[in-house]
């Protein structure tokens, strides 16, 4: 038996876990895929006013009900709004409710589930009966009564969205951390003195986390879908020339005989949105699965 | 492979009087809550891990102890260290009560106690660089920071044996040998003067094994360190412990100097254990008496009256089951200078053909059972979570000798 250690040259690079876990979604295909079809998106939002050919809100209604052509790509809705130019402008609509809504409910959420969890005891008990309850109503009627509450509007349907995903949050984080609290190296930190929120926030969290990003880009899928959906129910922004997917495809169901296309186009968007969230969620699981570490 | 360095013995002989331990425990108890119900939580009874363990670290040396899984050495450590708060009793740790430290007192008392883990790959942090876990004790009890840190951190990555560029590398990138002393390297980070390892070396196999139980050594006389080994595998603790505690369901069974322990073990239980140690000695292995335990350990939640182990004791049986056994907790007591056991009847095997019969009897008894009884348990069973074979066991009886030169 020689030295244990081998020998290992000056000047290294050494590679964290979350370049790991990076690594390896790069080679996972969902992970790939659904991350094209989230940049496709993004993109699409960022640069809508260059890609737009026509102002999403300005009907024309001489031009009214037009099938797919080479001037109005997807056609024209019954007020004679441009089609795709709404899609385009849409996703703005959709993206923003979604971001906003998981960022309100990852934030709140991981407050609460991170108390319940380094905390326990009573503190515990409160938050988590108070899950139970939120978890107890479906979330759509959760959504809906919240925005019939608070009112109609984006933010408001984001709030909305992002109160029916904080109970989920809570639940993760507190899971992991209660997991976490009797792992060898937290209980290693408590005997070197580490205590209170650097035990939490140095040695918990970032080994928690994991867990909560994959649920966080899972919950942007649904959100796509809760956001689409009130604006089906005809819950969506007050003023019914903003394009929603959700509200677009409810303006025009009736028509579906006459004009396929009107309902065809947002309902892609709608699907390949939330798949590409999915396929990202689902590569992120892989990619940071403690199972397949080590 | 370098020849092992003996461990400094600096203990007392036996017999002396105590000079001032380190580390002392009057009784100490944990006993875990058994609670029904989800709401209202209602307590039907509890698990008495350790139940009255009264022991005392001398500084400078290396207190073994054993016992099987579950018999509560590790809760010791763990309530000792104050990582488990104890239901009962004592801690003094150099003259001072520290059972009931809280805030500030107990960080401070965290620089002079420290941990070893077990498990090398579930003790660092997967997320933080060996630097930046290394340099945290240092920050937590304002010892250094910045660039005083990190060159302390590399100076104790030397100490314990690992390249010095290591302290921007992650666990994940050490092997478990690498690990282990990586964890090593935390606990001595901030000076400690007693290090509670805990099972420091089960997890690893076993040529790391003897490298690791060699570092720890080394340590201990470089720092003047006072070390309480756990471990289940009676060959490691020999080879580190000046005194070895043998703990039975959650008390101390026997505590002697640790030569003594293996050449006279009073406690039917420690001869026992002893005699499922492999003996690296063809000839000597072959005449090897083995005594095999039947049965379970009992469950501490619920355990048996009188001496613990009268459910599965050898030599009770021998005797032809007295009722002192099962009626009256037997104390420890000082049979030998130096030498305690907690049994009635331990006379009976101190020495001479009285043991020598009662031995004989007991071994072919058991190995009758062995045969003909299915449920009967193996010696190995005895350490159910260890590796075949001992520490030596498994090595040619060459390397067994060079070792001990």
């Amino acid at each position: 038996m020689t030295a244990a250690a081998p020998a290992i040259e000056q000047e290294e690079r050494s590679v964290g876990l979350w370049g790991d876990a990076f690594r390896r979604m790069r080679s996972t295909p969902s992970a790939i895929i659904g991350g094209f079809i989230v940049a496709f998106f993004v993109l699409m939002a960022i640069f809508a006013p260059f890609i737009a050919p026509f102002d999403p809100t300005r009907g024309d209604l001489g031009a009214s009900y037009l099938p797919p052509g080479p001037e109005h790509w997807f056609g024209t809705n019954i007020q004679g709004q441009d089609v795709f130019s709404r899609i385009v402008f849409g996703s703005r609509i959709t993206l923003g409710i979604a971001v906003m809504s998981v960022t309100i409910g990852v934030t709140i959420g991981s407050i609460m589930g991170a108390l319940a969890g380094f905390f326990r005891g009573w503190i515990d008990a409160t938050i988590m009966r108070i899950v139970d309850i939120m978890l107890s109503i479906p979330g759509l009627l959760l959504a809906i009564a919240v925005v019939s509450w608070l009112g109609r509007g984006v933010v408001q349907i984001a709030i909305a969205i992002a109160i029916v995903n904080i109970p989920i949050f809570a639940r993760i984080l507190r899971g992991s951390l209660l997991a976490l609290r009797d792992a060898d190296y937290v209980i290693a930190a408590k005997s070197v003195g580490v205590s209170g929120p650097t035990l939490l926030l140095r040695h918990m969290l970032p080994n928690a986390i994991g867990p909560l990003i994959v649920q966080a880009t899972l919950a942007l899928a649904t959100a796509v879908v809760d956001a689409a959906a009130l604006g089906f129910l005809g819950l969506g922004p007050p003023d019914p020339r903003t394009p929603e997917w959700g509200t677009m495809l409810s303006d025009t169901y009736r028509y579906l005989t006459d004009a396929v296309h009107l309902a065809f186009f947002p309902g892609i968007a709608i699907v390949l949105a939330v798949l590409g969230f999915n396929l990202l969620g689902d590569g992120m699981r892989e990619a940071l699965d403690p199972k397949l570490r080590r | 492979m370098t020849a092992v360095t003996e461990p400094t013995r600096a203990a007392p002989p036996p017999g002396t009087s105590p000079d001032a331990p380190l580390l002392r425990t009057e009784n100490l108890q944990v006993h875990f809550p058994l609670t029904e119900g989800i709401l209202i939580e209602r307590r039907v009874g509890e698990v008495r891990a350790v139940d009255g363990v009264s022991l005392e670290v001398r500084r400078g040396e290396t207190l073994g102890l054993v016992g099987e899984s579950g018999c509560g050495k590790s809760t010791f450590a763990r309530s000792v260290i104050r990582l488990v708060d104890p239901t009962g009793g004592r801690i003094i740790f150099d003259g001072e009560d520290i059972t009931d430290l809280r805030g500030d007192g107990l960080r401070r008392m965290r620089r002079r106690i420290q941990m070893i883990f077990q498990d090398p790959y579930a003790s660092l942090n997967p997320r933080m660089t060996i630097g930046s876990m290394l340099t945290e004790p240092l920050r937590v009890h304002s010892l250094a920071r910045g660039e005083q840190a990190a060159r302390r951190a590399r100076e104790l990555l030397e100490i314990v044996g690992l390249p010095r560029n290591a302290i921007n590398r992650y666990p994940h990138e050490f092997s478990g040998g690498q690990r282990q002393r990586a964890g090593i390297a935390r606990a001595l980070a901030v000076q400690p003067e007693f290090i509670a390892a805990d099972e420091a070396v089960s997890a690893l196999d076993v040529s790391i094994q003897a490298q690791i139980v060699n570092l720890l050594a080394e340590l201990q006389s470089e720092f003047n360190l006072t070390y309480l080994f756990i471990a289940h595998d009676l060959s490691v603790v020999r080879h580190i412990s000046d005194r070895i505690a043998v703990m039975y369901l959650g008390e101390v069974v026997e505590l002697s100097p640790s030569r003594e322990l293996y050449d006279r073990p009073l406690h039917p239980y420690t001869s026992a254990l002893v005699s499922a140690v492999p003996i690296p000695d063809p000839k000597v292995e072959r005449e090897r008496k083995r005594m095999i335990l039947r049965g379970d350990v009992p469950s501490p939640a619920n355990p048996p009256s009188g001496c613990r182990f009268h459910t599965r004791c050898w030599l009770r049986r021998e005797l032809g089951d007295p009722e002192r056994c099962v009626a009256e907790a037997p104390p420890l007591r000082e049979l030998l200078p130096g030498h305690h056991v907690s049994c009635h009847f331990a006379e009976e095997i101190m020495g001479g053909e009285r043991r020598d019969q009662l031995i004989t009897a007991a071994a072919a008894r058991s190995h009758a059972v062995d045969v003909s009884e299915d449920e009967a348990v193996a010696p190995t069973d005895l350490r159910p979570h260890e590796d075949a074979g001992g520490f030596y066991g498994d090595d040619p009886p060459g390397s067994h000798d060079e070792r001990h030169a």
